[in-house]
């Protein structure tokens, strides 16, 4: 009994981390997905980028970890905001297959672009010496990394939190995810706003790329290979419902990590048992209001 | 969200025009048995590729079922005929027909669960039933063999009479003629009044479910039928390269029958003829110059039809053909 509860202990927290990571790439697409309406399915993309970047920034610039991640997000964040003016802004009224496969196309220039320049291999990020040891906890080793993913999830939620519930910037995000033209009516810089949570999503995404590298490693395939689970996620926090994406993330990634653990024939794809059962039953998304 | 397809669809009670191409393709596809012999595996390939993404303009540009997991059919397809052939039953033809069943009860049992969600849900469910066969396939090694796949298969000549040859020749005729039988079927199916009915659906669910028509069981039918034509494609792969492997069901090929579609042009069932061999000879060739190029360029092409050229290789057909006669037809956007 105690073995399975401290077996349990450590399915909740390393499956909280592997969530954090997922809730940190996947929240910004929820954000751009319910305020633009459109599948971004080059998200994971900008989430390599960051990762790579980051490599580059230490490999290259011999730049310090905590500030290669930073200046990496900030790059990405640049380039989500003009991907968005330039080419995203063209997709708000067109079919949404439309959307899904100019997107895909830009997820392949990456791919492609990505092998090109590092080579087709996978490729790791040297933690700080800080991020390295481990701790201990209930009597077993517990990764600092691991911890650390936890805290900026933690702060991310905290920030999000800020953000939207304390700032006219988050009410006028809020108005614009909920009624765009009511928004604009009210004289709210509806264009600016997208824009800029565009390149937050992207920001976003690019940190969970590059401090996630640990538990999604860096290959050009990344933007192809993490999909599914990023838009799980999505489609199972109801496209635009930030709060409910925080839950969604720490459940499939906790299941997910219980399943791999206690079922190992079937743990690869018990997850997506999971999503087709949910997404059939619900297809607003887990916490959509009936109606 | 309204799903529409970015067809320039045909309206409804028009014949489909430019049959010219579909004869043109076929007679360029004979022409190739004769002037690249050495190459009809490759063409035989693009081919299977060409029916496969056949199959997907049925559930996508007739039916607006938009889905990325459409490789299922065609793993199912693959296996079943792999299977078959392992078990003892050699026979080809039927061989096919057999397997395009067993796709189509995957597709008649899914239908009614997946088939009432609309937009991103039934984008998502489609990829993540996609995803679960790939990993159970990926899992289930007794059955499928894992990443090893199913291998040492021989089929019994087709009809009882070609022998399969180390050149394709048989190969290529035998896809060659399913393709065509399949795209009849198609074109007949268009011009039925089921295909009406499809295209209402496509246009306006709710219209169509007010007029009295019951809209699931024909998404149904519509899926189960591409479905069979999806599963006759993947035993096809199964039957000329006698090997099965994992990749039949894996989110790149579904992606790849997208693109294929899209490329070729969606809604008329000339897209699959035309974007079949565009795309897989450029990713051939790209492959060669460069292995990691292709990605990039097949990027850029998708991007290039979204904003620029969109309805594809069979809409710039369209517009040409038009403007050398001094008219664009009704009901044309742009």
């Amino acid at each position: 009994m105690e073995q399975f509860l401290a077996s349990l202990a450590f399915i909740i927290l390393y499956g909280g981390t592997y969530g954090a990571v997922l809730f940190i790439i996947s929240v910004g697409l929820v954000m751009t997905m319910g305020l633009m309406r459109v599948p971004n399915l080059a998200h994971g993309a900008f989430a390599a980028l960051g990762g790579y970047l980051t490599i580059l920034l230490m490999n290259q610039a011999g730049a310090n970890y905590f500030v290669a991640v930073p200046v990496a997000v900030i790059l990405v964040a640049a380039l989500g905001a003009l991907a968005e003016r330039t080419i995203y802004v063209r997709l708000y009224n067109i079919p949404e297959l439309d959307q899904i496969l100019l997107t895909v196309g830009i997820a392949f220039i990456f791919v492609g672009g990505l092998a090109l320049t590092f080579g087709p291999n996978v490729f790791t990020i040297r933690l700080p010496e800080v991020l390295s040891g481990s701790v201990d906890l209930f009597g077993r080793s517990f990764p600092v990394y691991r911890v650390f993913l936890l805290a900026v999830g933690a702060l991310i939620i905290l920030g999000f939190w800020l953000v939207f519930d304390r700032t006219t910037l988050g009410a006028k995000l809020r108005a614009a995810v909920d009624n765009r033209s009511m928004a604009q009516a009210t004289g709210i810089n509806v264009e600016r706003i997208v824009m800029l949570a565009f390149a937050a999503g992207t920001g976003l995404a690019a940190l969970g790329g590059a401090i996630g590298a640990g538990l999604f490693p860096l290959e050009p395939l990344y933007p192809i290979k993490y999909l599914t689970i990023i838009l799980i996620i999505v489609a199972l926090s109801g496209f635009g419902n930030i709060k409910s994406s925080i839950v969604v993330a720490m459940v499939v990634g906790i299941a997910d990590t219980a399943a791999r653990y206690y079922l190992p024939e079937l743990g690869g794809f018990a997850i997506y048992a999971l999503v087709i059962a949910a997404v059939a039953m619900r297809p607003a998304g887990m916490f959509a209001r009936q109606g | 969200m309204k799903i529409t397809v970015s067809s320039t669809g045909l309206s409804a009670l028009d014949r489909p025009r430019l049959p010219m191409i579909a004869l043109v393709v076929f007679a360029l596809a004979l022409a190739v048995f004769f002037v690249f012999p050495d190459r009809l595996s490759l063409a035989a390939y693009i081919g299977i590729f060409a029916l496969f993404a056949l199959s997907l303009d049925l559930a996508l540009g007739m039916a607006g079922i938009v889905t990325l997991g459409h490789a299922a059919f065609f793993g199912v397809g693959a296996y079943t005929a792999g299977w078959l052939a392992l078990a003892g039953w050699q026979e080809p033809i039927t061989g096919v027909v057999i397997s395009g069943l067993c796709a189509a009860a995957l597709a008649g049992a899914l239908g009614p669960f997946i088939l009432r969600l609309t937009g991103l849900p039934l984008v998502m469910v489609t990829l993540a039933v996609g995803v679960f066969l790939f990993e159970a396939a990926n899992k289930l090694t007794w059955l499928t063999g894992g990443d090893d796949g199913l291998y040492g298969m021989t089929f019994s000549p087709v009809l009882g009479i070609f022998e399969w040859s180390i050149y394709g020749t048989t190969d290529y005729l035998y896809v060659l003629a399913w393709l065509a039988l399949a795209f009849y079927g198609c074109h007949r199916l268009t011009t039925s009044n089921f295909g009406l009915a499809l295209r209402g659906v496509r246009e306006n669910r709710l219209r169509m479910s007010l007029l009295g028509s019951s809209v699931l069981a024909q998404l149904t039918l519509a899926y189960a039928l591409s479905a069979f034509i999806a599963g006759v494609a993947g035993a096809l792969l199964a039957q000329t390269s006698e090997f099965v492997g994992l990749e039949v069901l894996s989110v790149e090929k579904s992606i790849d029958v997208v693109v294929i579609l899209v490329l070729g042009g969606v809604g008329h069932l000339y897209g699959a003829l035309l974007g079949a061999p565009v795309y897989l000879l450029i990713k051939d060739m790209s492959k060669e110059w460069n292995p990691h190029a292709w990605m990039i360029i097949i990027g850029f092409m998708l991007v290039f039809v979204m904003l620029v050229a969109r309805g594809g290789i069979h809409g710039v057909l369209h517009k040409v053909i038009a403007r050398s006669r001094g008219k664009l037809p009704n009901g044309e956007p742009r």
